[in-house]
């Protein structure tokens, strides 16, 4: 089909800055209390991030501003969800995220992509929601994690946006979001997590799926969300937890032949729930069709 | 179904010879063709011809001759009365190009004979109908004629192909298959009397084709018809299908009749795609993907397909590209061809216009090129080729259940929420309006799962089977299950897919060697375009073009099929047909020949056996014209042999053939060195039967058998189909699925429905293979009467479950269910007002119980020592023999070599399914006599087998498995040793090995217990199954509650450990129907 082409094709990536709010506000409803954040370092690790998907990866980088009113904006994984020349915006379960979606509209119309609204039909899709954090595309499928944060609803809006590809649904067990305990280590590669909960969303995964992908298993959950990218280089990069964050990880990563690794911290982000690929939406703009 | 009383039966008879079963009448017709009576009789038929030309009215006589569609027809006969020498021509020629134009030309006599008879099939039609029709008659004449050519030719083909399918020719068609229609013109008169039906087909360029079949005729003669009219000869992927009474889409089964299915239709049927080839790249032809195309726009353009904008864009612009050529910039108004078309459900100007950019980048590309790219996009969508049902998960919940090449899928609206691979499927059934499929357990699961789903209704329960059945043969297997012709399932419905699989089709089409026909994209209408890269010729131009060579080309298709039959049957996919057997028997004898001394242990078995295979390889590489020759060796030595064996023998002529059927479809799995081990028990076989021992030669069959059987439980599925099976070629393939079949066969308890089928014939039921013993067995229908009679003495326990509510299908399945001859008997009787049609079927169908029980014995013993134990056996069964009234044929000793070619290949892994048809059968016969028997096996590493002569009541059923160790052993209780796993023919060996069959007879009832394990070696991981079966079979006094409760209460007591997986109850009664 015309949006079919091996994962990890990107030319673009979307990010948003880290508010001085990191870590406030909505997060004070969680354990924000336990946790100190620190805001400084959260944004250096932004920073490197940005760095190296621009510099090392070689991706045009578009960097929303961040907003103070939207503590969360960060996780621009969150509010779209994009394949080929389609961007679903989503509907994040908390009201206050919603209306963070705005600037991304903004920013992927700008990019001449096709903007599909979740939340527009609220008759049909009422009630669904839909976060990317729960969202595996593999370059074939989708799979759809049905979290706290994401219900069947949303996922049916996901499956109708994306008409090409299955979309299967998958028990999120592991961690709070699929892409906690999972992600793409490339084109025919994923990447997760050793824990019982990972292993059964995996199983599930290889009983919904056509096709063959091949398994890295990381002994530690937060090594498993990594951010696989071919870039215009073509070469393969993947930027993951560095060794002070997941010390037994890393020689996992190193068994990827031809891989250039970029290790990247994100350990305050880490804390807030997120991970590497929560910071930043990958968009290609260069569609083949054959 | 015929208007005049008095010819009833005989139309019946020719009507089901010529119609109902393709396969056979392809068999049959080439039989006729190649075997040496033929010429005698074709030259009646000639006679015959001439003198019923005489009487037909000139202007119908006419009208053929303006379509050439008579020529086509009935030339083949005269061709092969022409050139006998040349069996290629005859299978290359059977299109009516060849035949038209040499009958015209040398043979002028031999056209008209044709075309009289053709003329009487119309003038019939037209007598029975109105003149309304008659004139319906003419003018398709009329019309065709420009177009015709090629669909006469077409016809032409298709009528030897699967003679099946002239119904009109019925006489001719009929006559190719039988014997006895050559014999009298006056059934040829009476056929053409038989009233014809007018069905109009909507093909997938959205035009109609109208087309006259007799109305007994079968789903696939009409299907070859269209074909035929379309010049596909990739036709497997693509069936007809019907909007039945309840508004559903249903599937014509091409092996029964159009009218019992079709009921309240107009005769309205759509030509589509049936399977969906995951990569339409592999297809051979470009038509074959144009019509691909076609079907998937529109599945595109109604949303059955659902795509995103850009992929509505892209495949719309590709088929802007094909149907228009390039993108003209001077184009005035580019817009009106793209609005021309539908791409979508929702189209719009934007899409148009997109359609239309992306048009401009296809410059330069052909339309075939196109198509390709089409069909590349098209495929990668997620629900390519999925057919999707309407259903409800056990909680009450819509969910819809995709059916597609892969396997099973569910879907919650378009969420997937779970898909089940089809080696992960060991059963699929259904019952009322719910429908279950078994799951292998996982890794970590010691017991499989049924999940069960409802549906709106038992119809829709029911058709989603058939679906699943069918997708499941065409896409897992490398050769169809047989379907079952005797009650085994314990749910009613016989249906089994009955065409060719994808792995059979692709090899078929691999074959086909005529240049690339000429067709026109009607959706365009365009005749030609310069930048085009194919030429594009007007319709009556192309039509004539493409006649000949498609002519070629079905011929070559009659040809591969022919081929495959008789040499080439281990490429060739080979059809049902019992042609195939024949091959496989030529190659038996070979294969016999190298194995001469038999003896000898199985090393030197399996050193032969290496011999035997690239014997069998360089035979089917030979050049088509040997392959012929065999075949018409092959068919004179059955036909006559046939015959003769039906008149002093029926039962052993019903068992060999059988047997052969049997063999075949081992063949098809078996690899070639499996082949050689078979050869053993062939040469025993052979040996035996020119002492005359009529037992011997049952036995010898029987023992190949088994071993085909134990060789590959999926023999079960190839049945009928297995003939195909000799595709064999690719012992690859046939391992891989061995692989899984392996599998299945551990899981499964349930019976084997491959067994079943081949020991029970339903009358009704069990077409093709029926079918061909008809042909054979015609003269006997009598004594099989009375057999059935006898048979009906003796009841299946099992209680009775609708058939038509109910049906089960094992996937990957091996195991057999003890066939229980009673019921087939039953169903005999039931069936005995069909049988008098049937009759020769039924006969069969007896034979065939016998058979696999006897060969189960046998097979368990041959699995280590086939040959000694083969020995030992034939002198048992000779011994036996007299006893038994089981006639040994002449034939029987063919088939056996086949058999035993093609069983011997897997002996280790079916041993559990074979051991229970063998057990069936043992007690099936045992009920006659009322003795008990006790059969036990041990420990799998013996091979001692002690077999329990049966009574004489049993026919052919009491091969003995001979232990090299221990001596045949005649008592009532039978312990046998059997070890599966001695052979590793396949990459994967699975031993299964047969722990215990204990059958306990009583004049009432019999009881069978199989316990079987099996080890499968999956990627270093090993699986221990252990299976216990037990078969009840006894009067209708029995009470089957108690006796079930009984025997799951002492098999619970033997192995506390064990849980009671499935009950299945079968009740003989039942009357399958074909129209469900």
């Amino acid at each position: 089909m015309a949006n079919m082409c091996p994962y990890g094709r990107f030319t673009h990536a979307v990010v948003r800055g880290i508010p001085e709010t990191f870590g406030k506000a909505v997060e004070g409803g969680r354990e924000n209390g336990e946790t100190s954040v620190d805001l400084a370092k959260a944004q250096r690790q932004f920073g490197c991030l940005t760095g190296a998907l621009r510099q090392k990866v070689g991706l045009q980088l578009i960097e929303i501003p961040p907003d103070p009113e939207l503590p969360d904006s960060w996780r621009i994984e969150d509010v779209a969800v994009i394949q080929g020349d389609t961007a679903l915006i989503t509907r994040p379960l908390k009201q206050q995220r919603r209306s963070e979606v705005e600037a991304v509209r903004r920013v992927v119309s700008e990019l001449n992509l096709t903007v599909v609204e979740m939340g527009a039909e609220e008759g049909d899709s009422g009630g669904a929601t839909l976060e990317g954090s729960d969202v595996l595309f593999t370059g074939r499928e989708f799979f759809v994690g049905i979290s706290s944060h994401t219900n069947h609803r949303g996922a049916e809006v996901l499956a109708d946006t994306f008409r090409d590809f299955a979309v299967s649904t998958v028990p999120v067990c592991g961690g709070a979001r699929l892409r906690n305990v999972c992600s793409m280590g490339g084109p025919d590669t994923i990447i997760i997590s050793n824990s019982d909960g990972a292993k059964k969303t995996l199983r599930m995964m290889e009983q919904l799926t056509d096709h063959h992908y091949e398994v890295l298993i990381v002994p530690e959950e937060s090594a498993a969300n990594c951010i696989y990218i071919k870039g215009p280089s073509k070469l393969d990069f993947l930027l993951h937890r560095p060794a002070e964050e997941c010390p037994d990880s890393v020689s996992a990563f190193q068994k990827l032949q031809d891989y250039t690794l970029l290790p990247t911290a994100c350990s305050e982000a880490s804390k807030l729930g997120a991970s590497l690929s929560s910071l930043c939406l990958l968009i290609n703009r260069k569609h083949t069709y054959f | 179904m015929t208007t005049e009383a008095g010819s009833e039966t005989e139309v019946k008879e020719k009507a089901e010879e010529s119609a109902a079963q393709p396969d056979q009448s392809e068999k049959s017709t080439e039989e006729t063709q190649e075997v040496a009576n033929a010429e005698g009789e074709e030259k009646e038929k000639e006679k015959e011809g001439k003198g019923i030309a005489r009487y037909l009215p000139t202007w119908l006589k006419k009208q053929k001759s303006q379509s050439q569609t008579s020529p086509t027809k009935e030339v083949p006969p005269a061709e092969d009365a022409v050139s006998k020498e040349t069996q290629k021509e005859d299978e290359s020629a059977p299109e009516v190009n060849g035949h038209a134009e040499e009958a015209e030309e040398k043979e002028a006599v031999k056209s008209e004979l044709v075309t009289a008879k053709e003329a009487e099939s119309h003038s019939t039609a037209s007598a029975d109908t109105e003149p309304a029709k008659e004139e319906k008659v003419e003018e398709s004449a009329e019309k065709s004629p420009e177009k015709t050519p090629v669909t006469a030719e077409g016809e032409g083909a298709e009528e030897q192909e699967g003679e099946a399918e002239g119904k009109k020719e019925g006489g001719g068609g009929g006559e190719g298959g039988q014997t006895s229609i050559f014999q009298s013109p006056l059934r040829l008169v009476r056929k053409t009397k038989m009233k014809v039906m007018v069905c109009h087909v909507t093909l997938l360029d959205g035009t109609d084709f109208d087309c006259e079949v007799e109305k007994r005729a079968k789903g696939q003669f009409l299907f070859f018809k269209v074909c035929e009219h379309l010049n596909l000869m990739e036709k497997d992927y693509f069936g007809l299908s019907y909007t039945d009474s309840h508004e559903q889409k249903c599937w014509l089964d091409p092996t029964k009749e159009i009218k019992r299915q079709i009921r309240n239709n107009n005769g309205q049927f759509v030509f589509n795609v049936k399977f969906y080839p995951p990569d339409p790249s592999l297809l051979t032809e470009d038509i074959t993907r144009y019509l691909l195309c076609l079907q998937l726009r529109e599945d595109v353009a109604s949303g059955r397909l659902p795509c995103s904008f850009v992929t509505h864009a892209l495949l719309g612009s590709y088929t802007l590209q094909a149907e228009f050529g390039d993108h003209e910039p001077e184009q005035p108004r580019p817009l009106d061809n793209v609005g021309q078309l539908t791409f979508a459900p929702n189209q719009n100007k934007e899409m148009e216009e997109k359609v239309l950019e992306l048009h401009k980048s296809h410059r330069g590309m052909t339309p075939a090129q196109a198509d390709v790219q089409f069909l590349e996009n098209a495929k990668k969508l997620s629900m390519y080729g999925v057919d999707l049902h309407h259903a409800k998960d056990s909680e009450g919940v819509d969910i819809m259940l995709g059916v597609c090449a892969n396997g099973l899928l569910v879907y919650k609206d378009r969420l997937r929420i779970n898909r089940f691979a089809w080696p992960k499927i060991l059963k699929i059934s259904y019952k009322r309006n719910n429908f279950y499929i078994k799951i292998r357990p996982g890794e970590t699961e010691q017991f499989e799962s049924t999940v069960g789903f409802k549906l709106e209704n038992h119809r829709s329960a029911k058709r989603l089977w058939k679906v699943c059945v069918e997708n499941h043969s065409f896409f897992r297997l490398t050769v169809p299950e047989q379907p079952t012709k005797a009650r085994f399932l314990t749910l009613g419905s016989k249906f089994r897919y009955s065409g060719r699989t994808q792995a059979q089709t692709r090899t078929a089409s691999s074959l086909i060697d005529r240049p690339a026909p000429n067709f026109e994209r009607t959706s365009s209408k365009r005749i030609s375009r310069s930048l085009d890269g194919a030429p594009r010729i007007s319709i009556t131009e192309a039509t004539s073009e493409n006649g000949r060579e498609p002519h070629l080309e079905l011929h070559s298709d009659s040809k591969v099929k022919e081929v495959d039959l008789s040499p080439g049957d281990a490429e060739a996919t080979p059809t049902q047909s019992p042609m195939r057997v024949h091959g496989d028997n030529i190659y038996v004898r070979h294969s016999n020949l190298m194995l001469e001394d038999h003896d000898k242990t199985q090393e030197d078995v399996l050193k032969h056996q290496a011999s035997i295979s690239q014997l069998k390889r360089s035979f089917m590489e030979a050049p088509p014209p040997s392959p012929p020759q065999p075949n018409q060796w092959e068919n004179r030595l059955t036909s006559s042999p046939a015959t003769i064996r039906i008149q002093q023998q029926q039962q052993v002529s019903l068992e060999e053939e059988i047997a052969s059927v049997l063999l075949s479809r081992h063949s098809g799995f078996c690899s070639a060195p499996s082949a050689c081990s078979v050869a053993e028990p062939t040469l025993d076989g052979d040996i035996t039967t020119s002492t005359a021992s009529r037992l011997t030669a049952v036995c010898s069959a029987a023992a190949p058998l088994a071993a085909t059987e134990e060789s590959e439980p999926q023999a079960e599925a190839a049945a009928a189909d297995n003939a195909i099976s000799d595709t064999k070629e690719p012992a690859k393939t046939t391992e891989v699925e061995i692989e899984e079949t392996v599998v299945v066969q551990e899981v499964s308890v349930a019976p084997k429905p491959g067994l079943v089928t081949v020991t029970t014939s339903s009358p009704a039921g069990p077409p093709a293979e029926q079918e061909t013993l008809e042909q054979e067995v015609t003269v006997e229908a009598e004594v099989v009467v009375a057999e059935e009679a006898k048979a009906a003495k003796q009841e299946s326990i099992s209680s009775e479950s609708e058939s038509e509510e109910e049906a089960e299908y094992h996937p990957n399945l091996s195991i057999c269910h003890t066939q229980i001859p009673e019921e087939e008997e039953e169903q005999q009787q039931q069936e005995e007002e069909e049988e008098d049609k049937t009759a020769e079927q039924d006969v069969s169908a007896p034979d065939a119980p016998s058979l696999p029980a006897e060969v189960g014995q046998p097979v368990e013993a041959t699995s280590r020592e086939e040959e000694e134990s083969r020995n030992e056996d034939a002198e048992e069964e000779k011994n036996a023999e007299e006893e038994r009234e089981t006639k040994a044929s002449a034939d029987g000793p063919e088939m056996t070599p086949d058999e035993a070619l093609n069983g011997h290949t897997l002996p280790e892994e079916s041993v559990t399914a074979e051991e229970e048809p063998r057990m069936n059968g043992e007690a099936s016969l045992a009920e006659a006599e009322h003795r008990p028997q006790v059969i036990c096996c041990s420990e799998p590493p013996v091979v001692k087998t002690e077999m329990v002569t049966i009574s004489d009541t049993f026919a052919a059923q009491k091969t003995e498995i001979a232990t090299k160790e221990v001596p045949i052993v005649h008592t009532e209780t039978k312990t046998i040793t059997y070890e599966a796993a001695q052979l590793d023919g396949n990459g994967d060996g699975e031993p299964g090995v047969l722990m215990t069959a204990q059958t306990i007879t009583s004049e009432s009832l019999c009881t069978t217990t199989t316990t079987h394990i099996t080890k499968t070696l999956k990627g270093g991981l090993s699986e221990t199954r252990i299976e216990k079966r037990i078969v009840i079979t006894g009067d209708c006094d029995i009470d089957h509650d108690q006796a079930l409760a009984q025997a799951i209460k002492e098999a619970k007591e033997q192995h506390p450990d064990m849980s009671v997986t499935r009950v299945v109850v079968h009740k003989e009664t039942e009357l399958a129907e074909e129209e469900d």
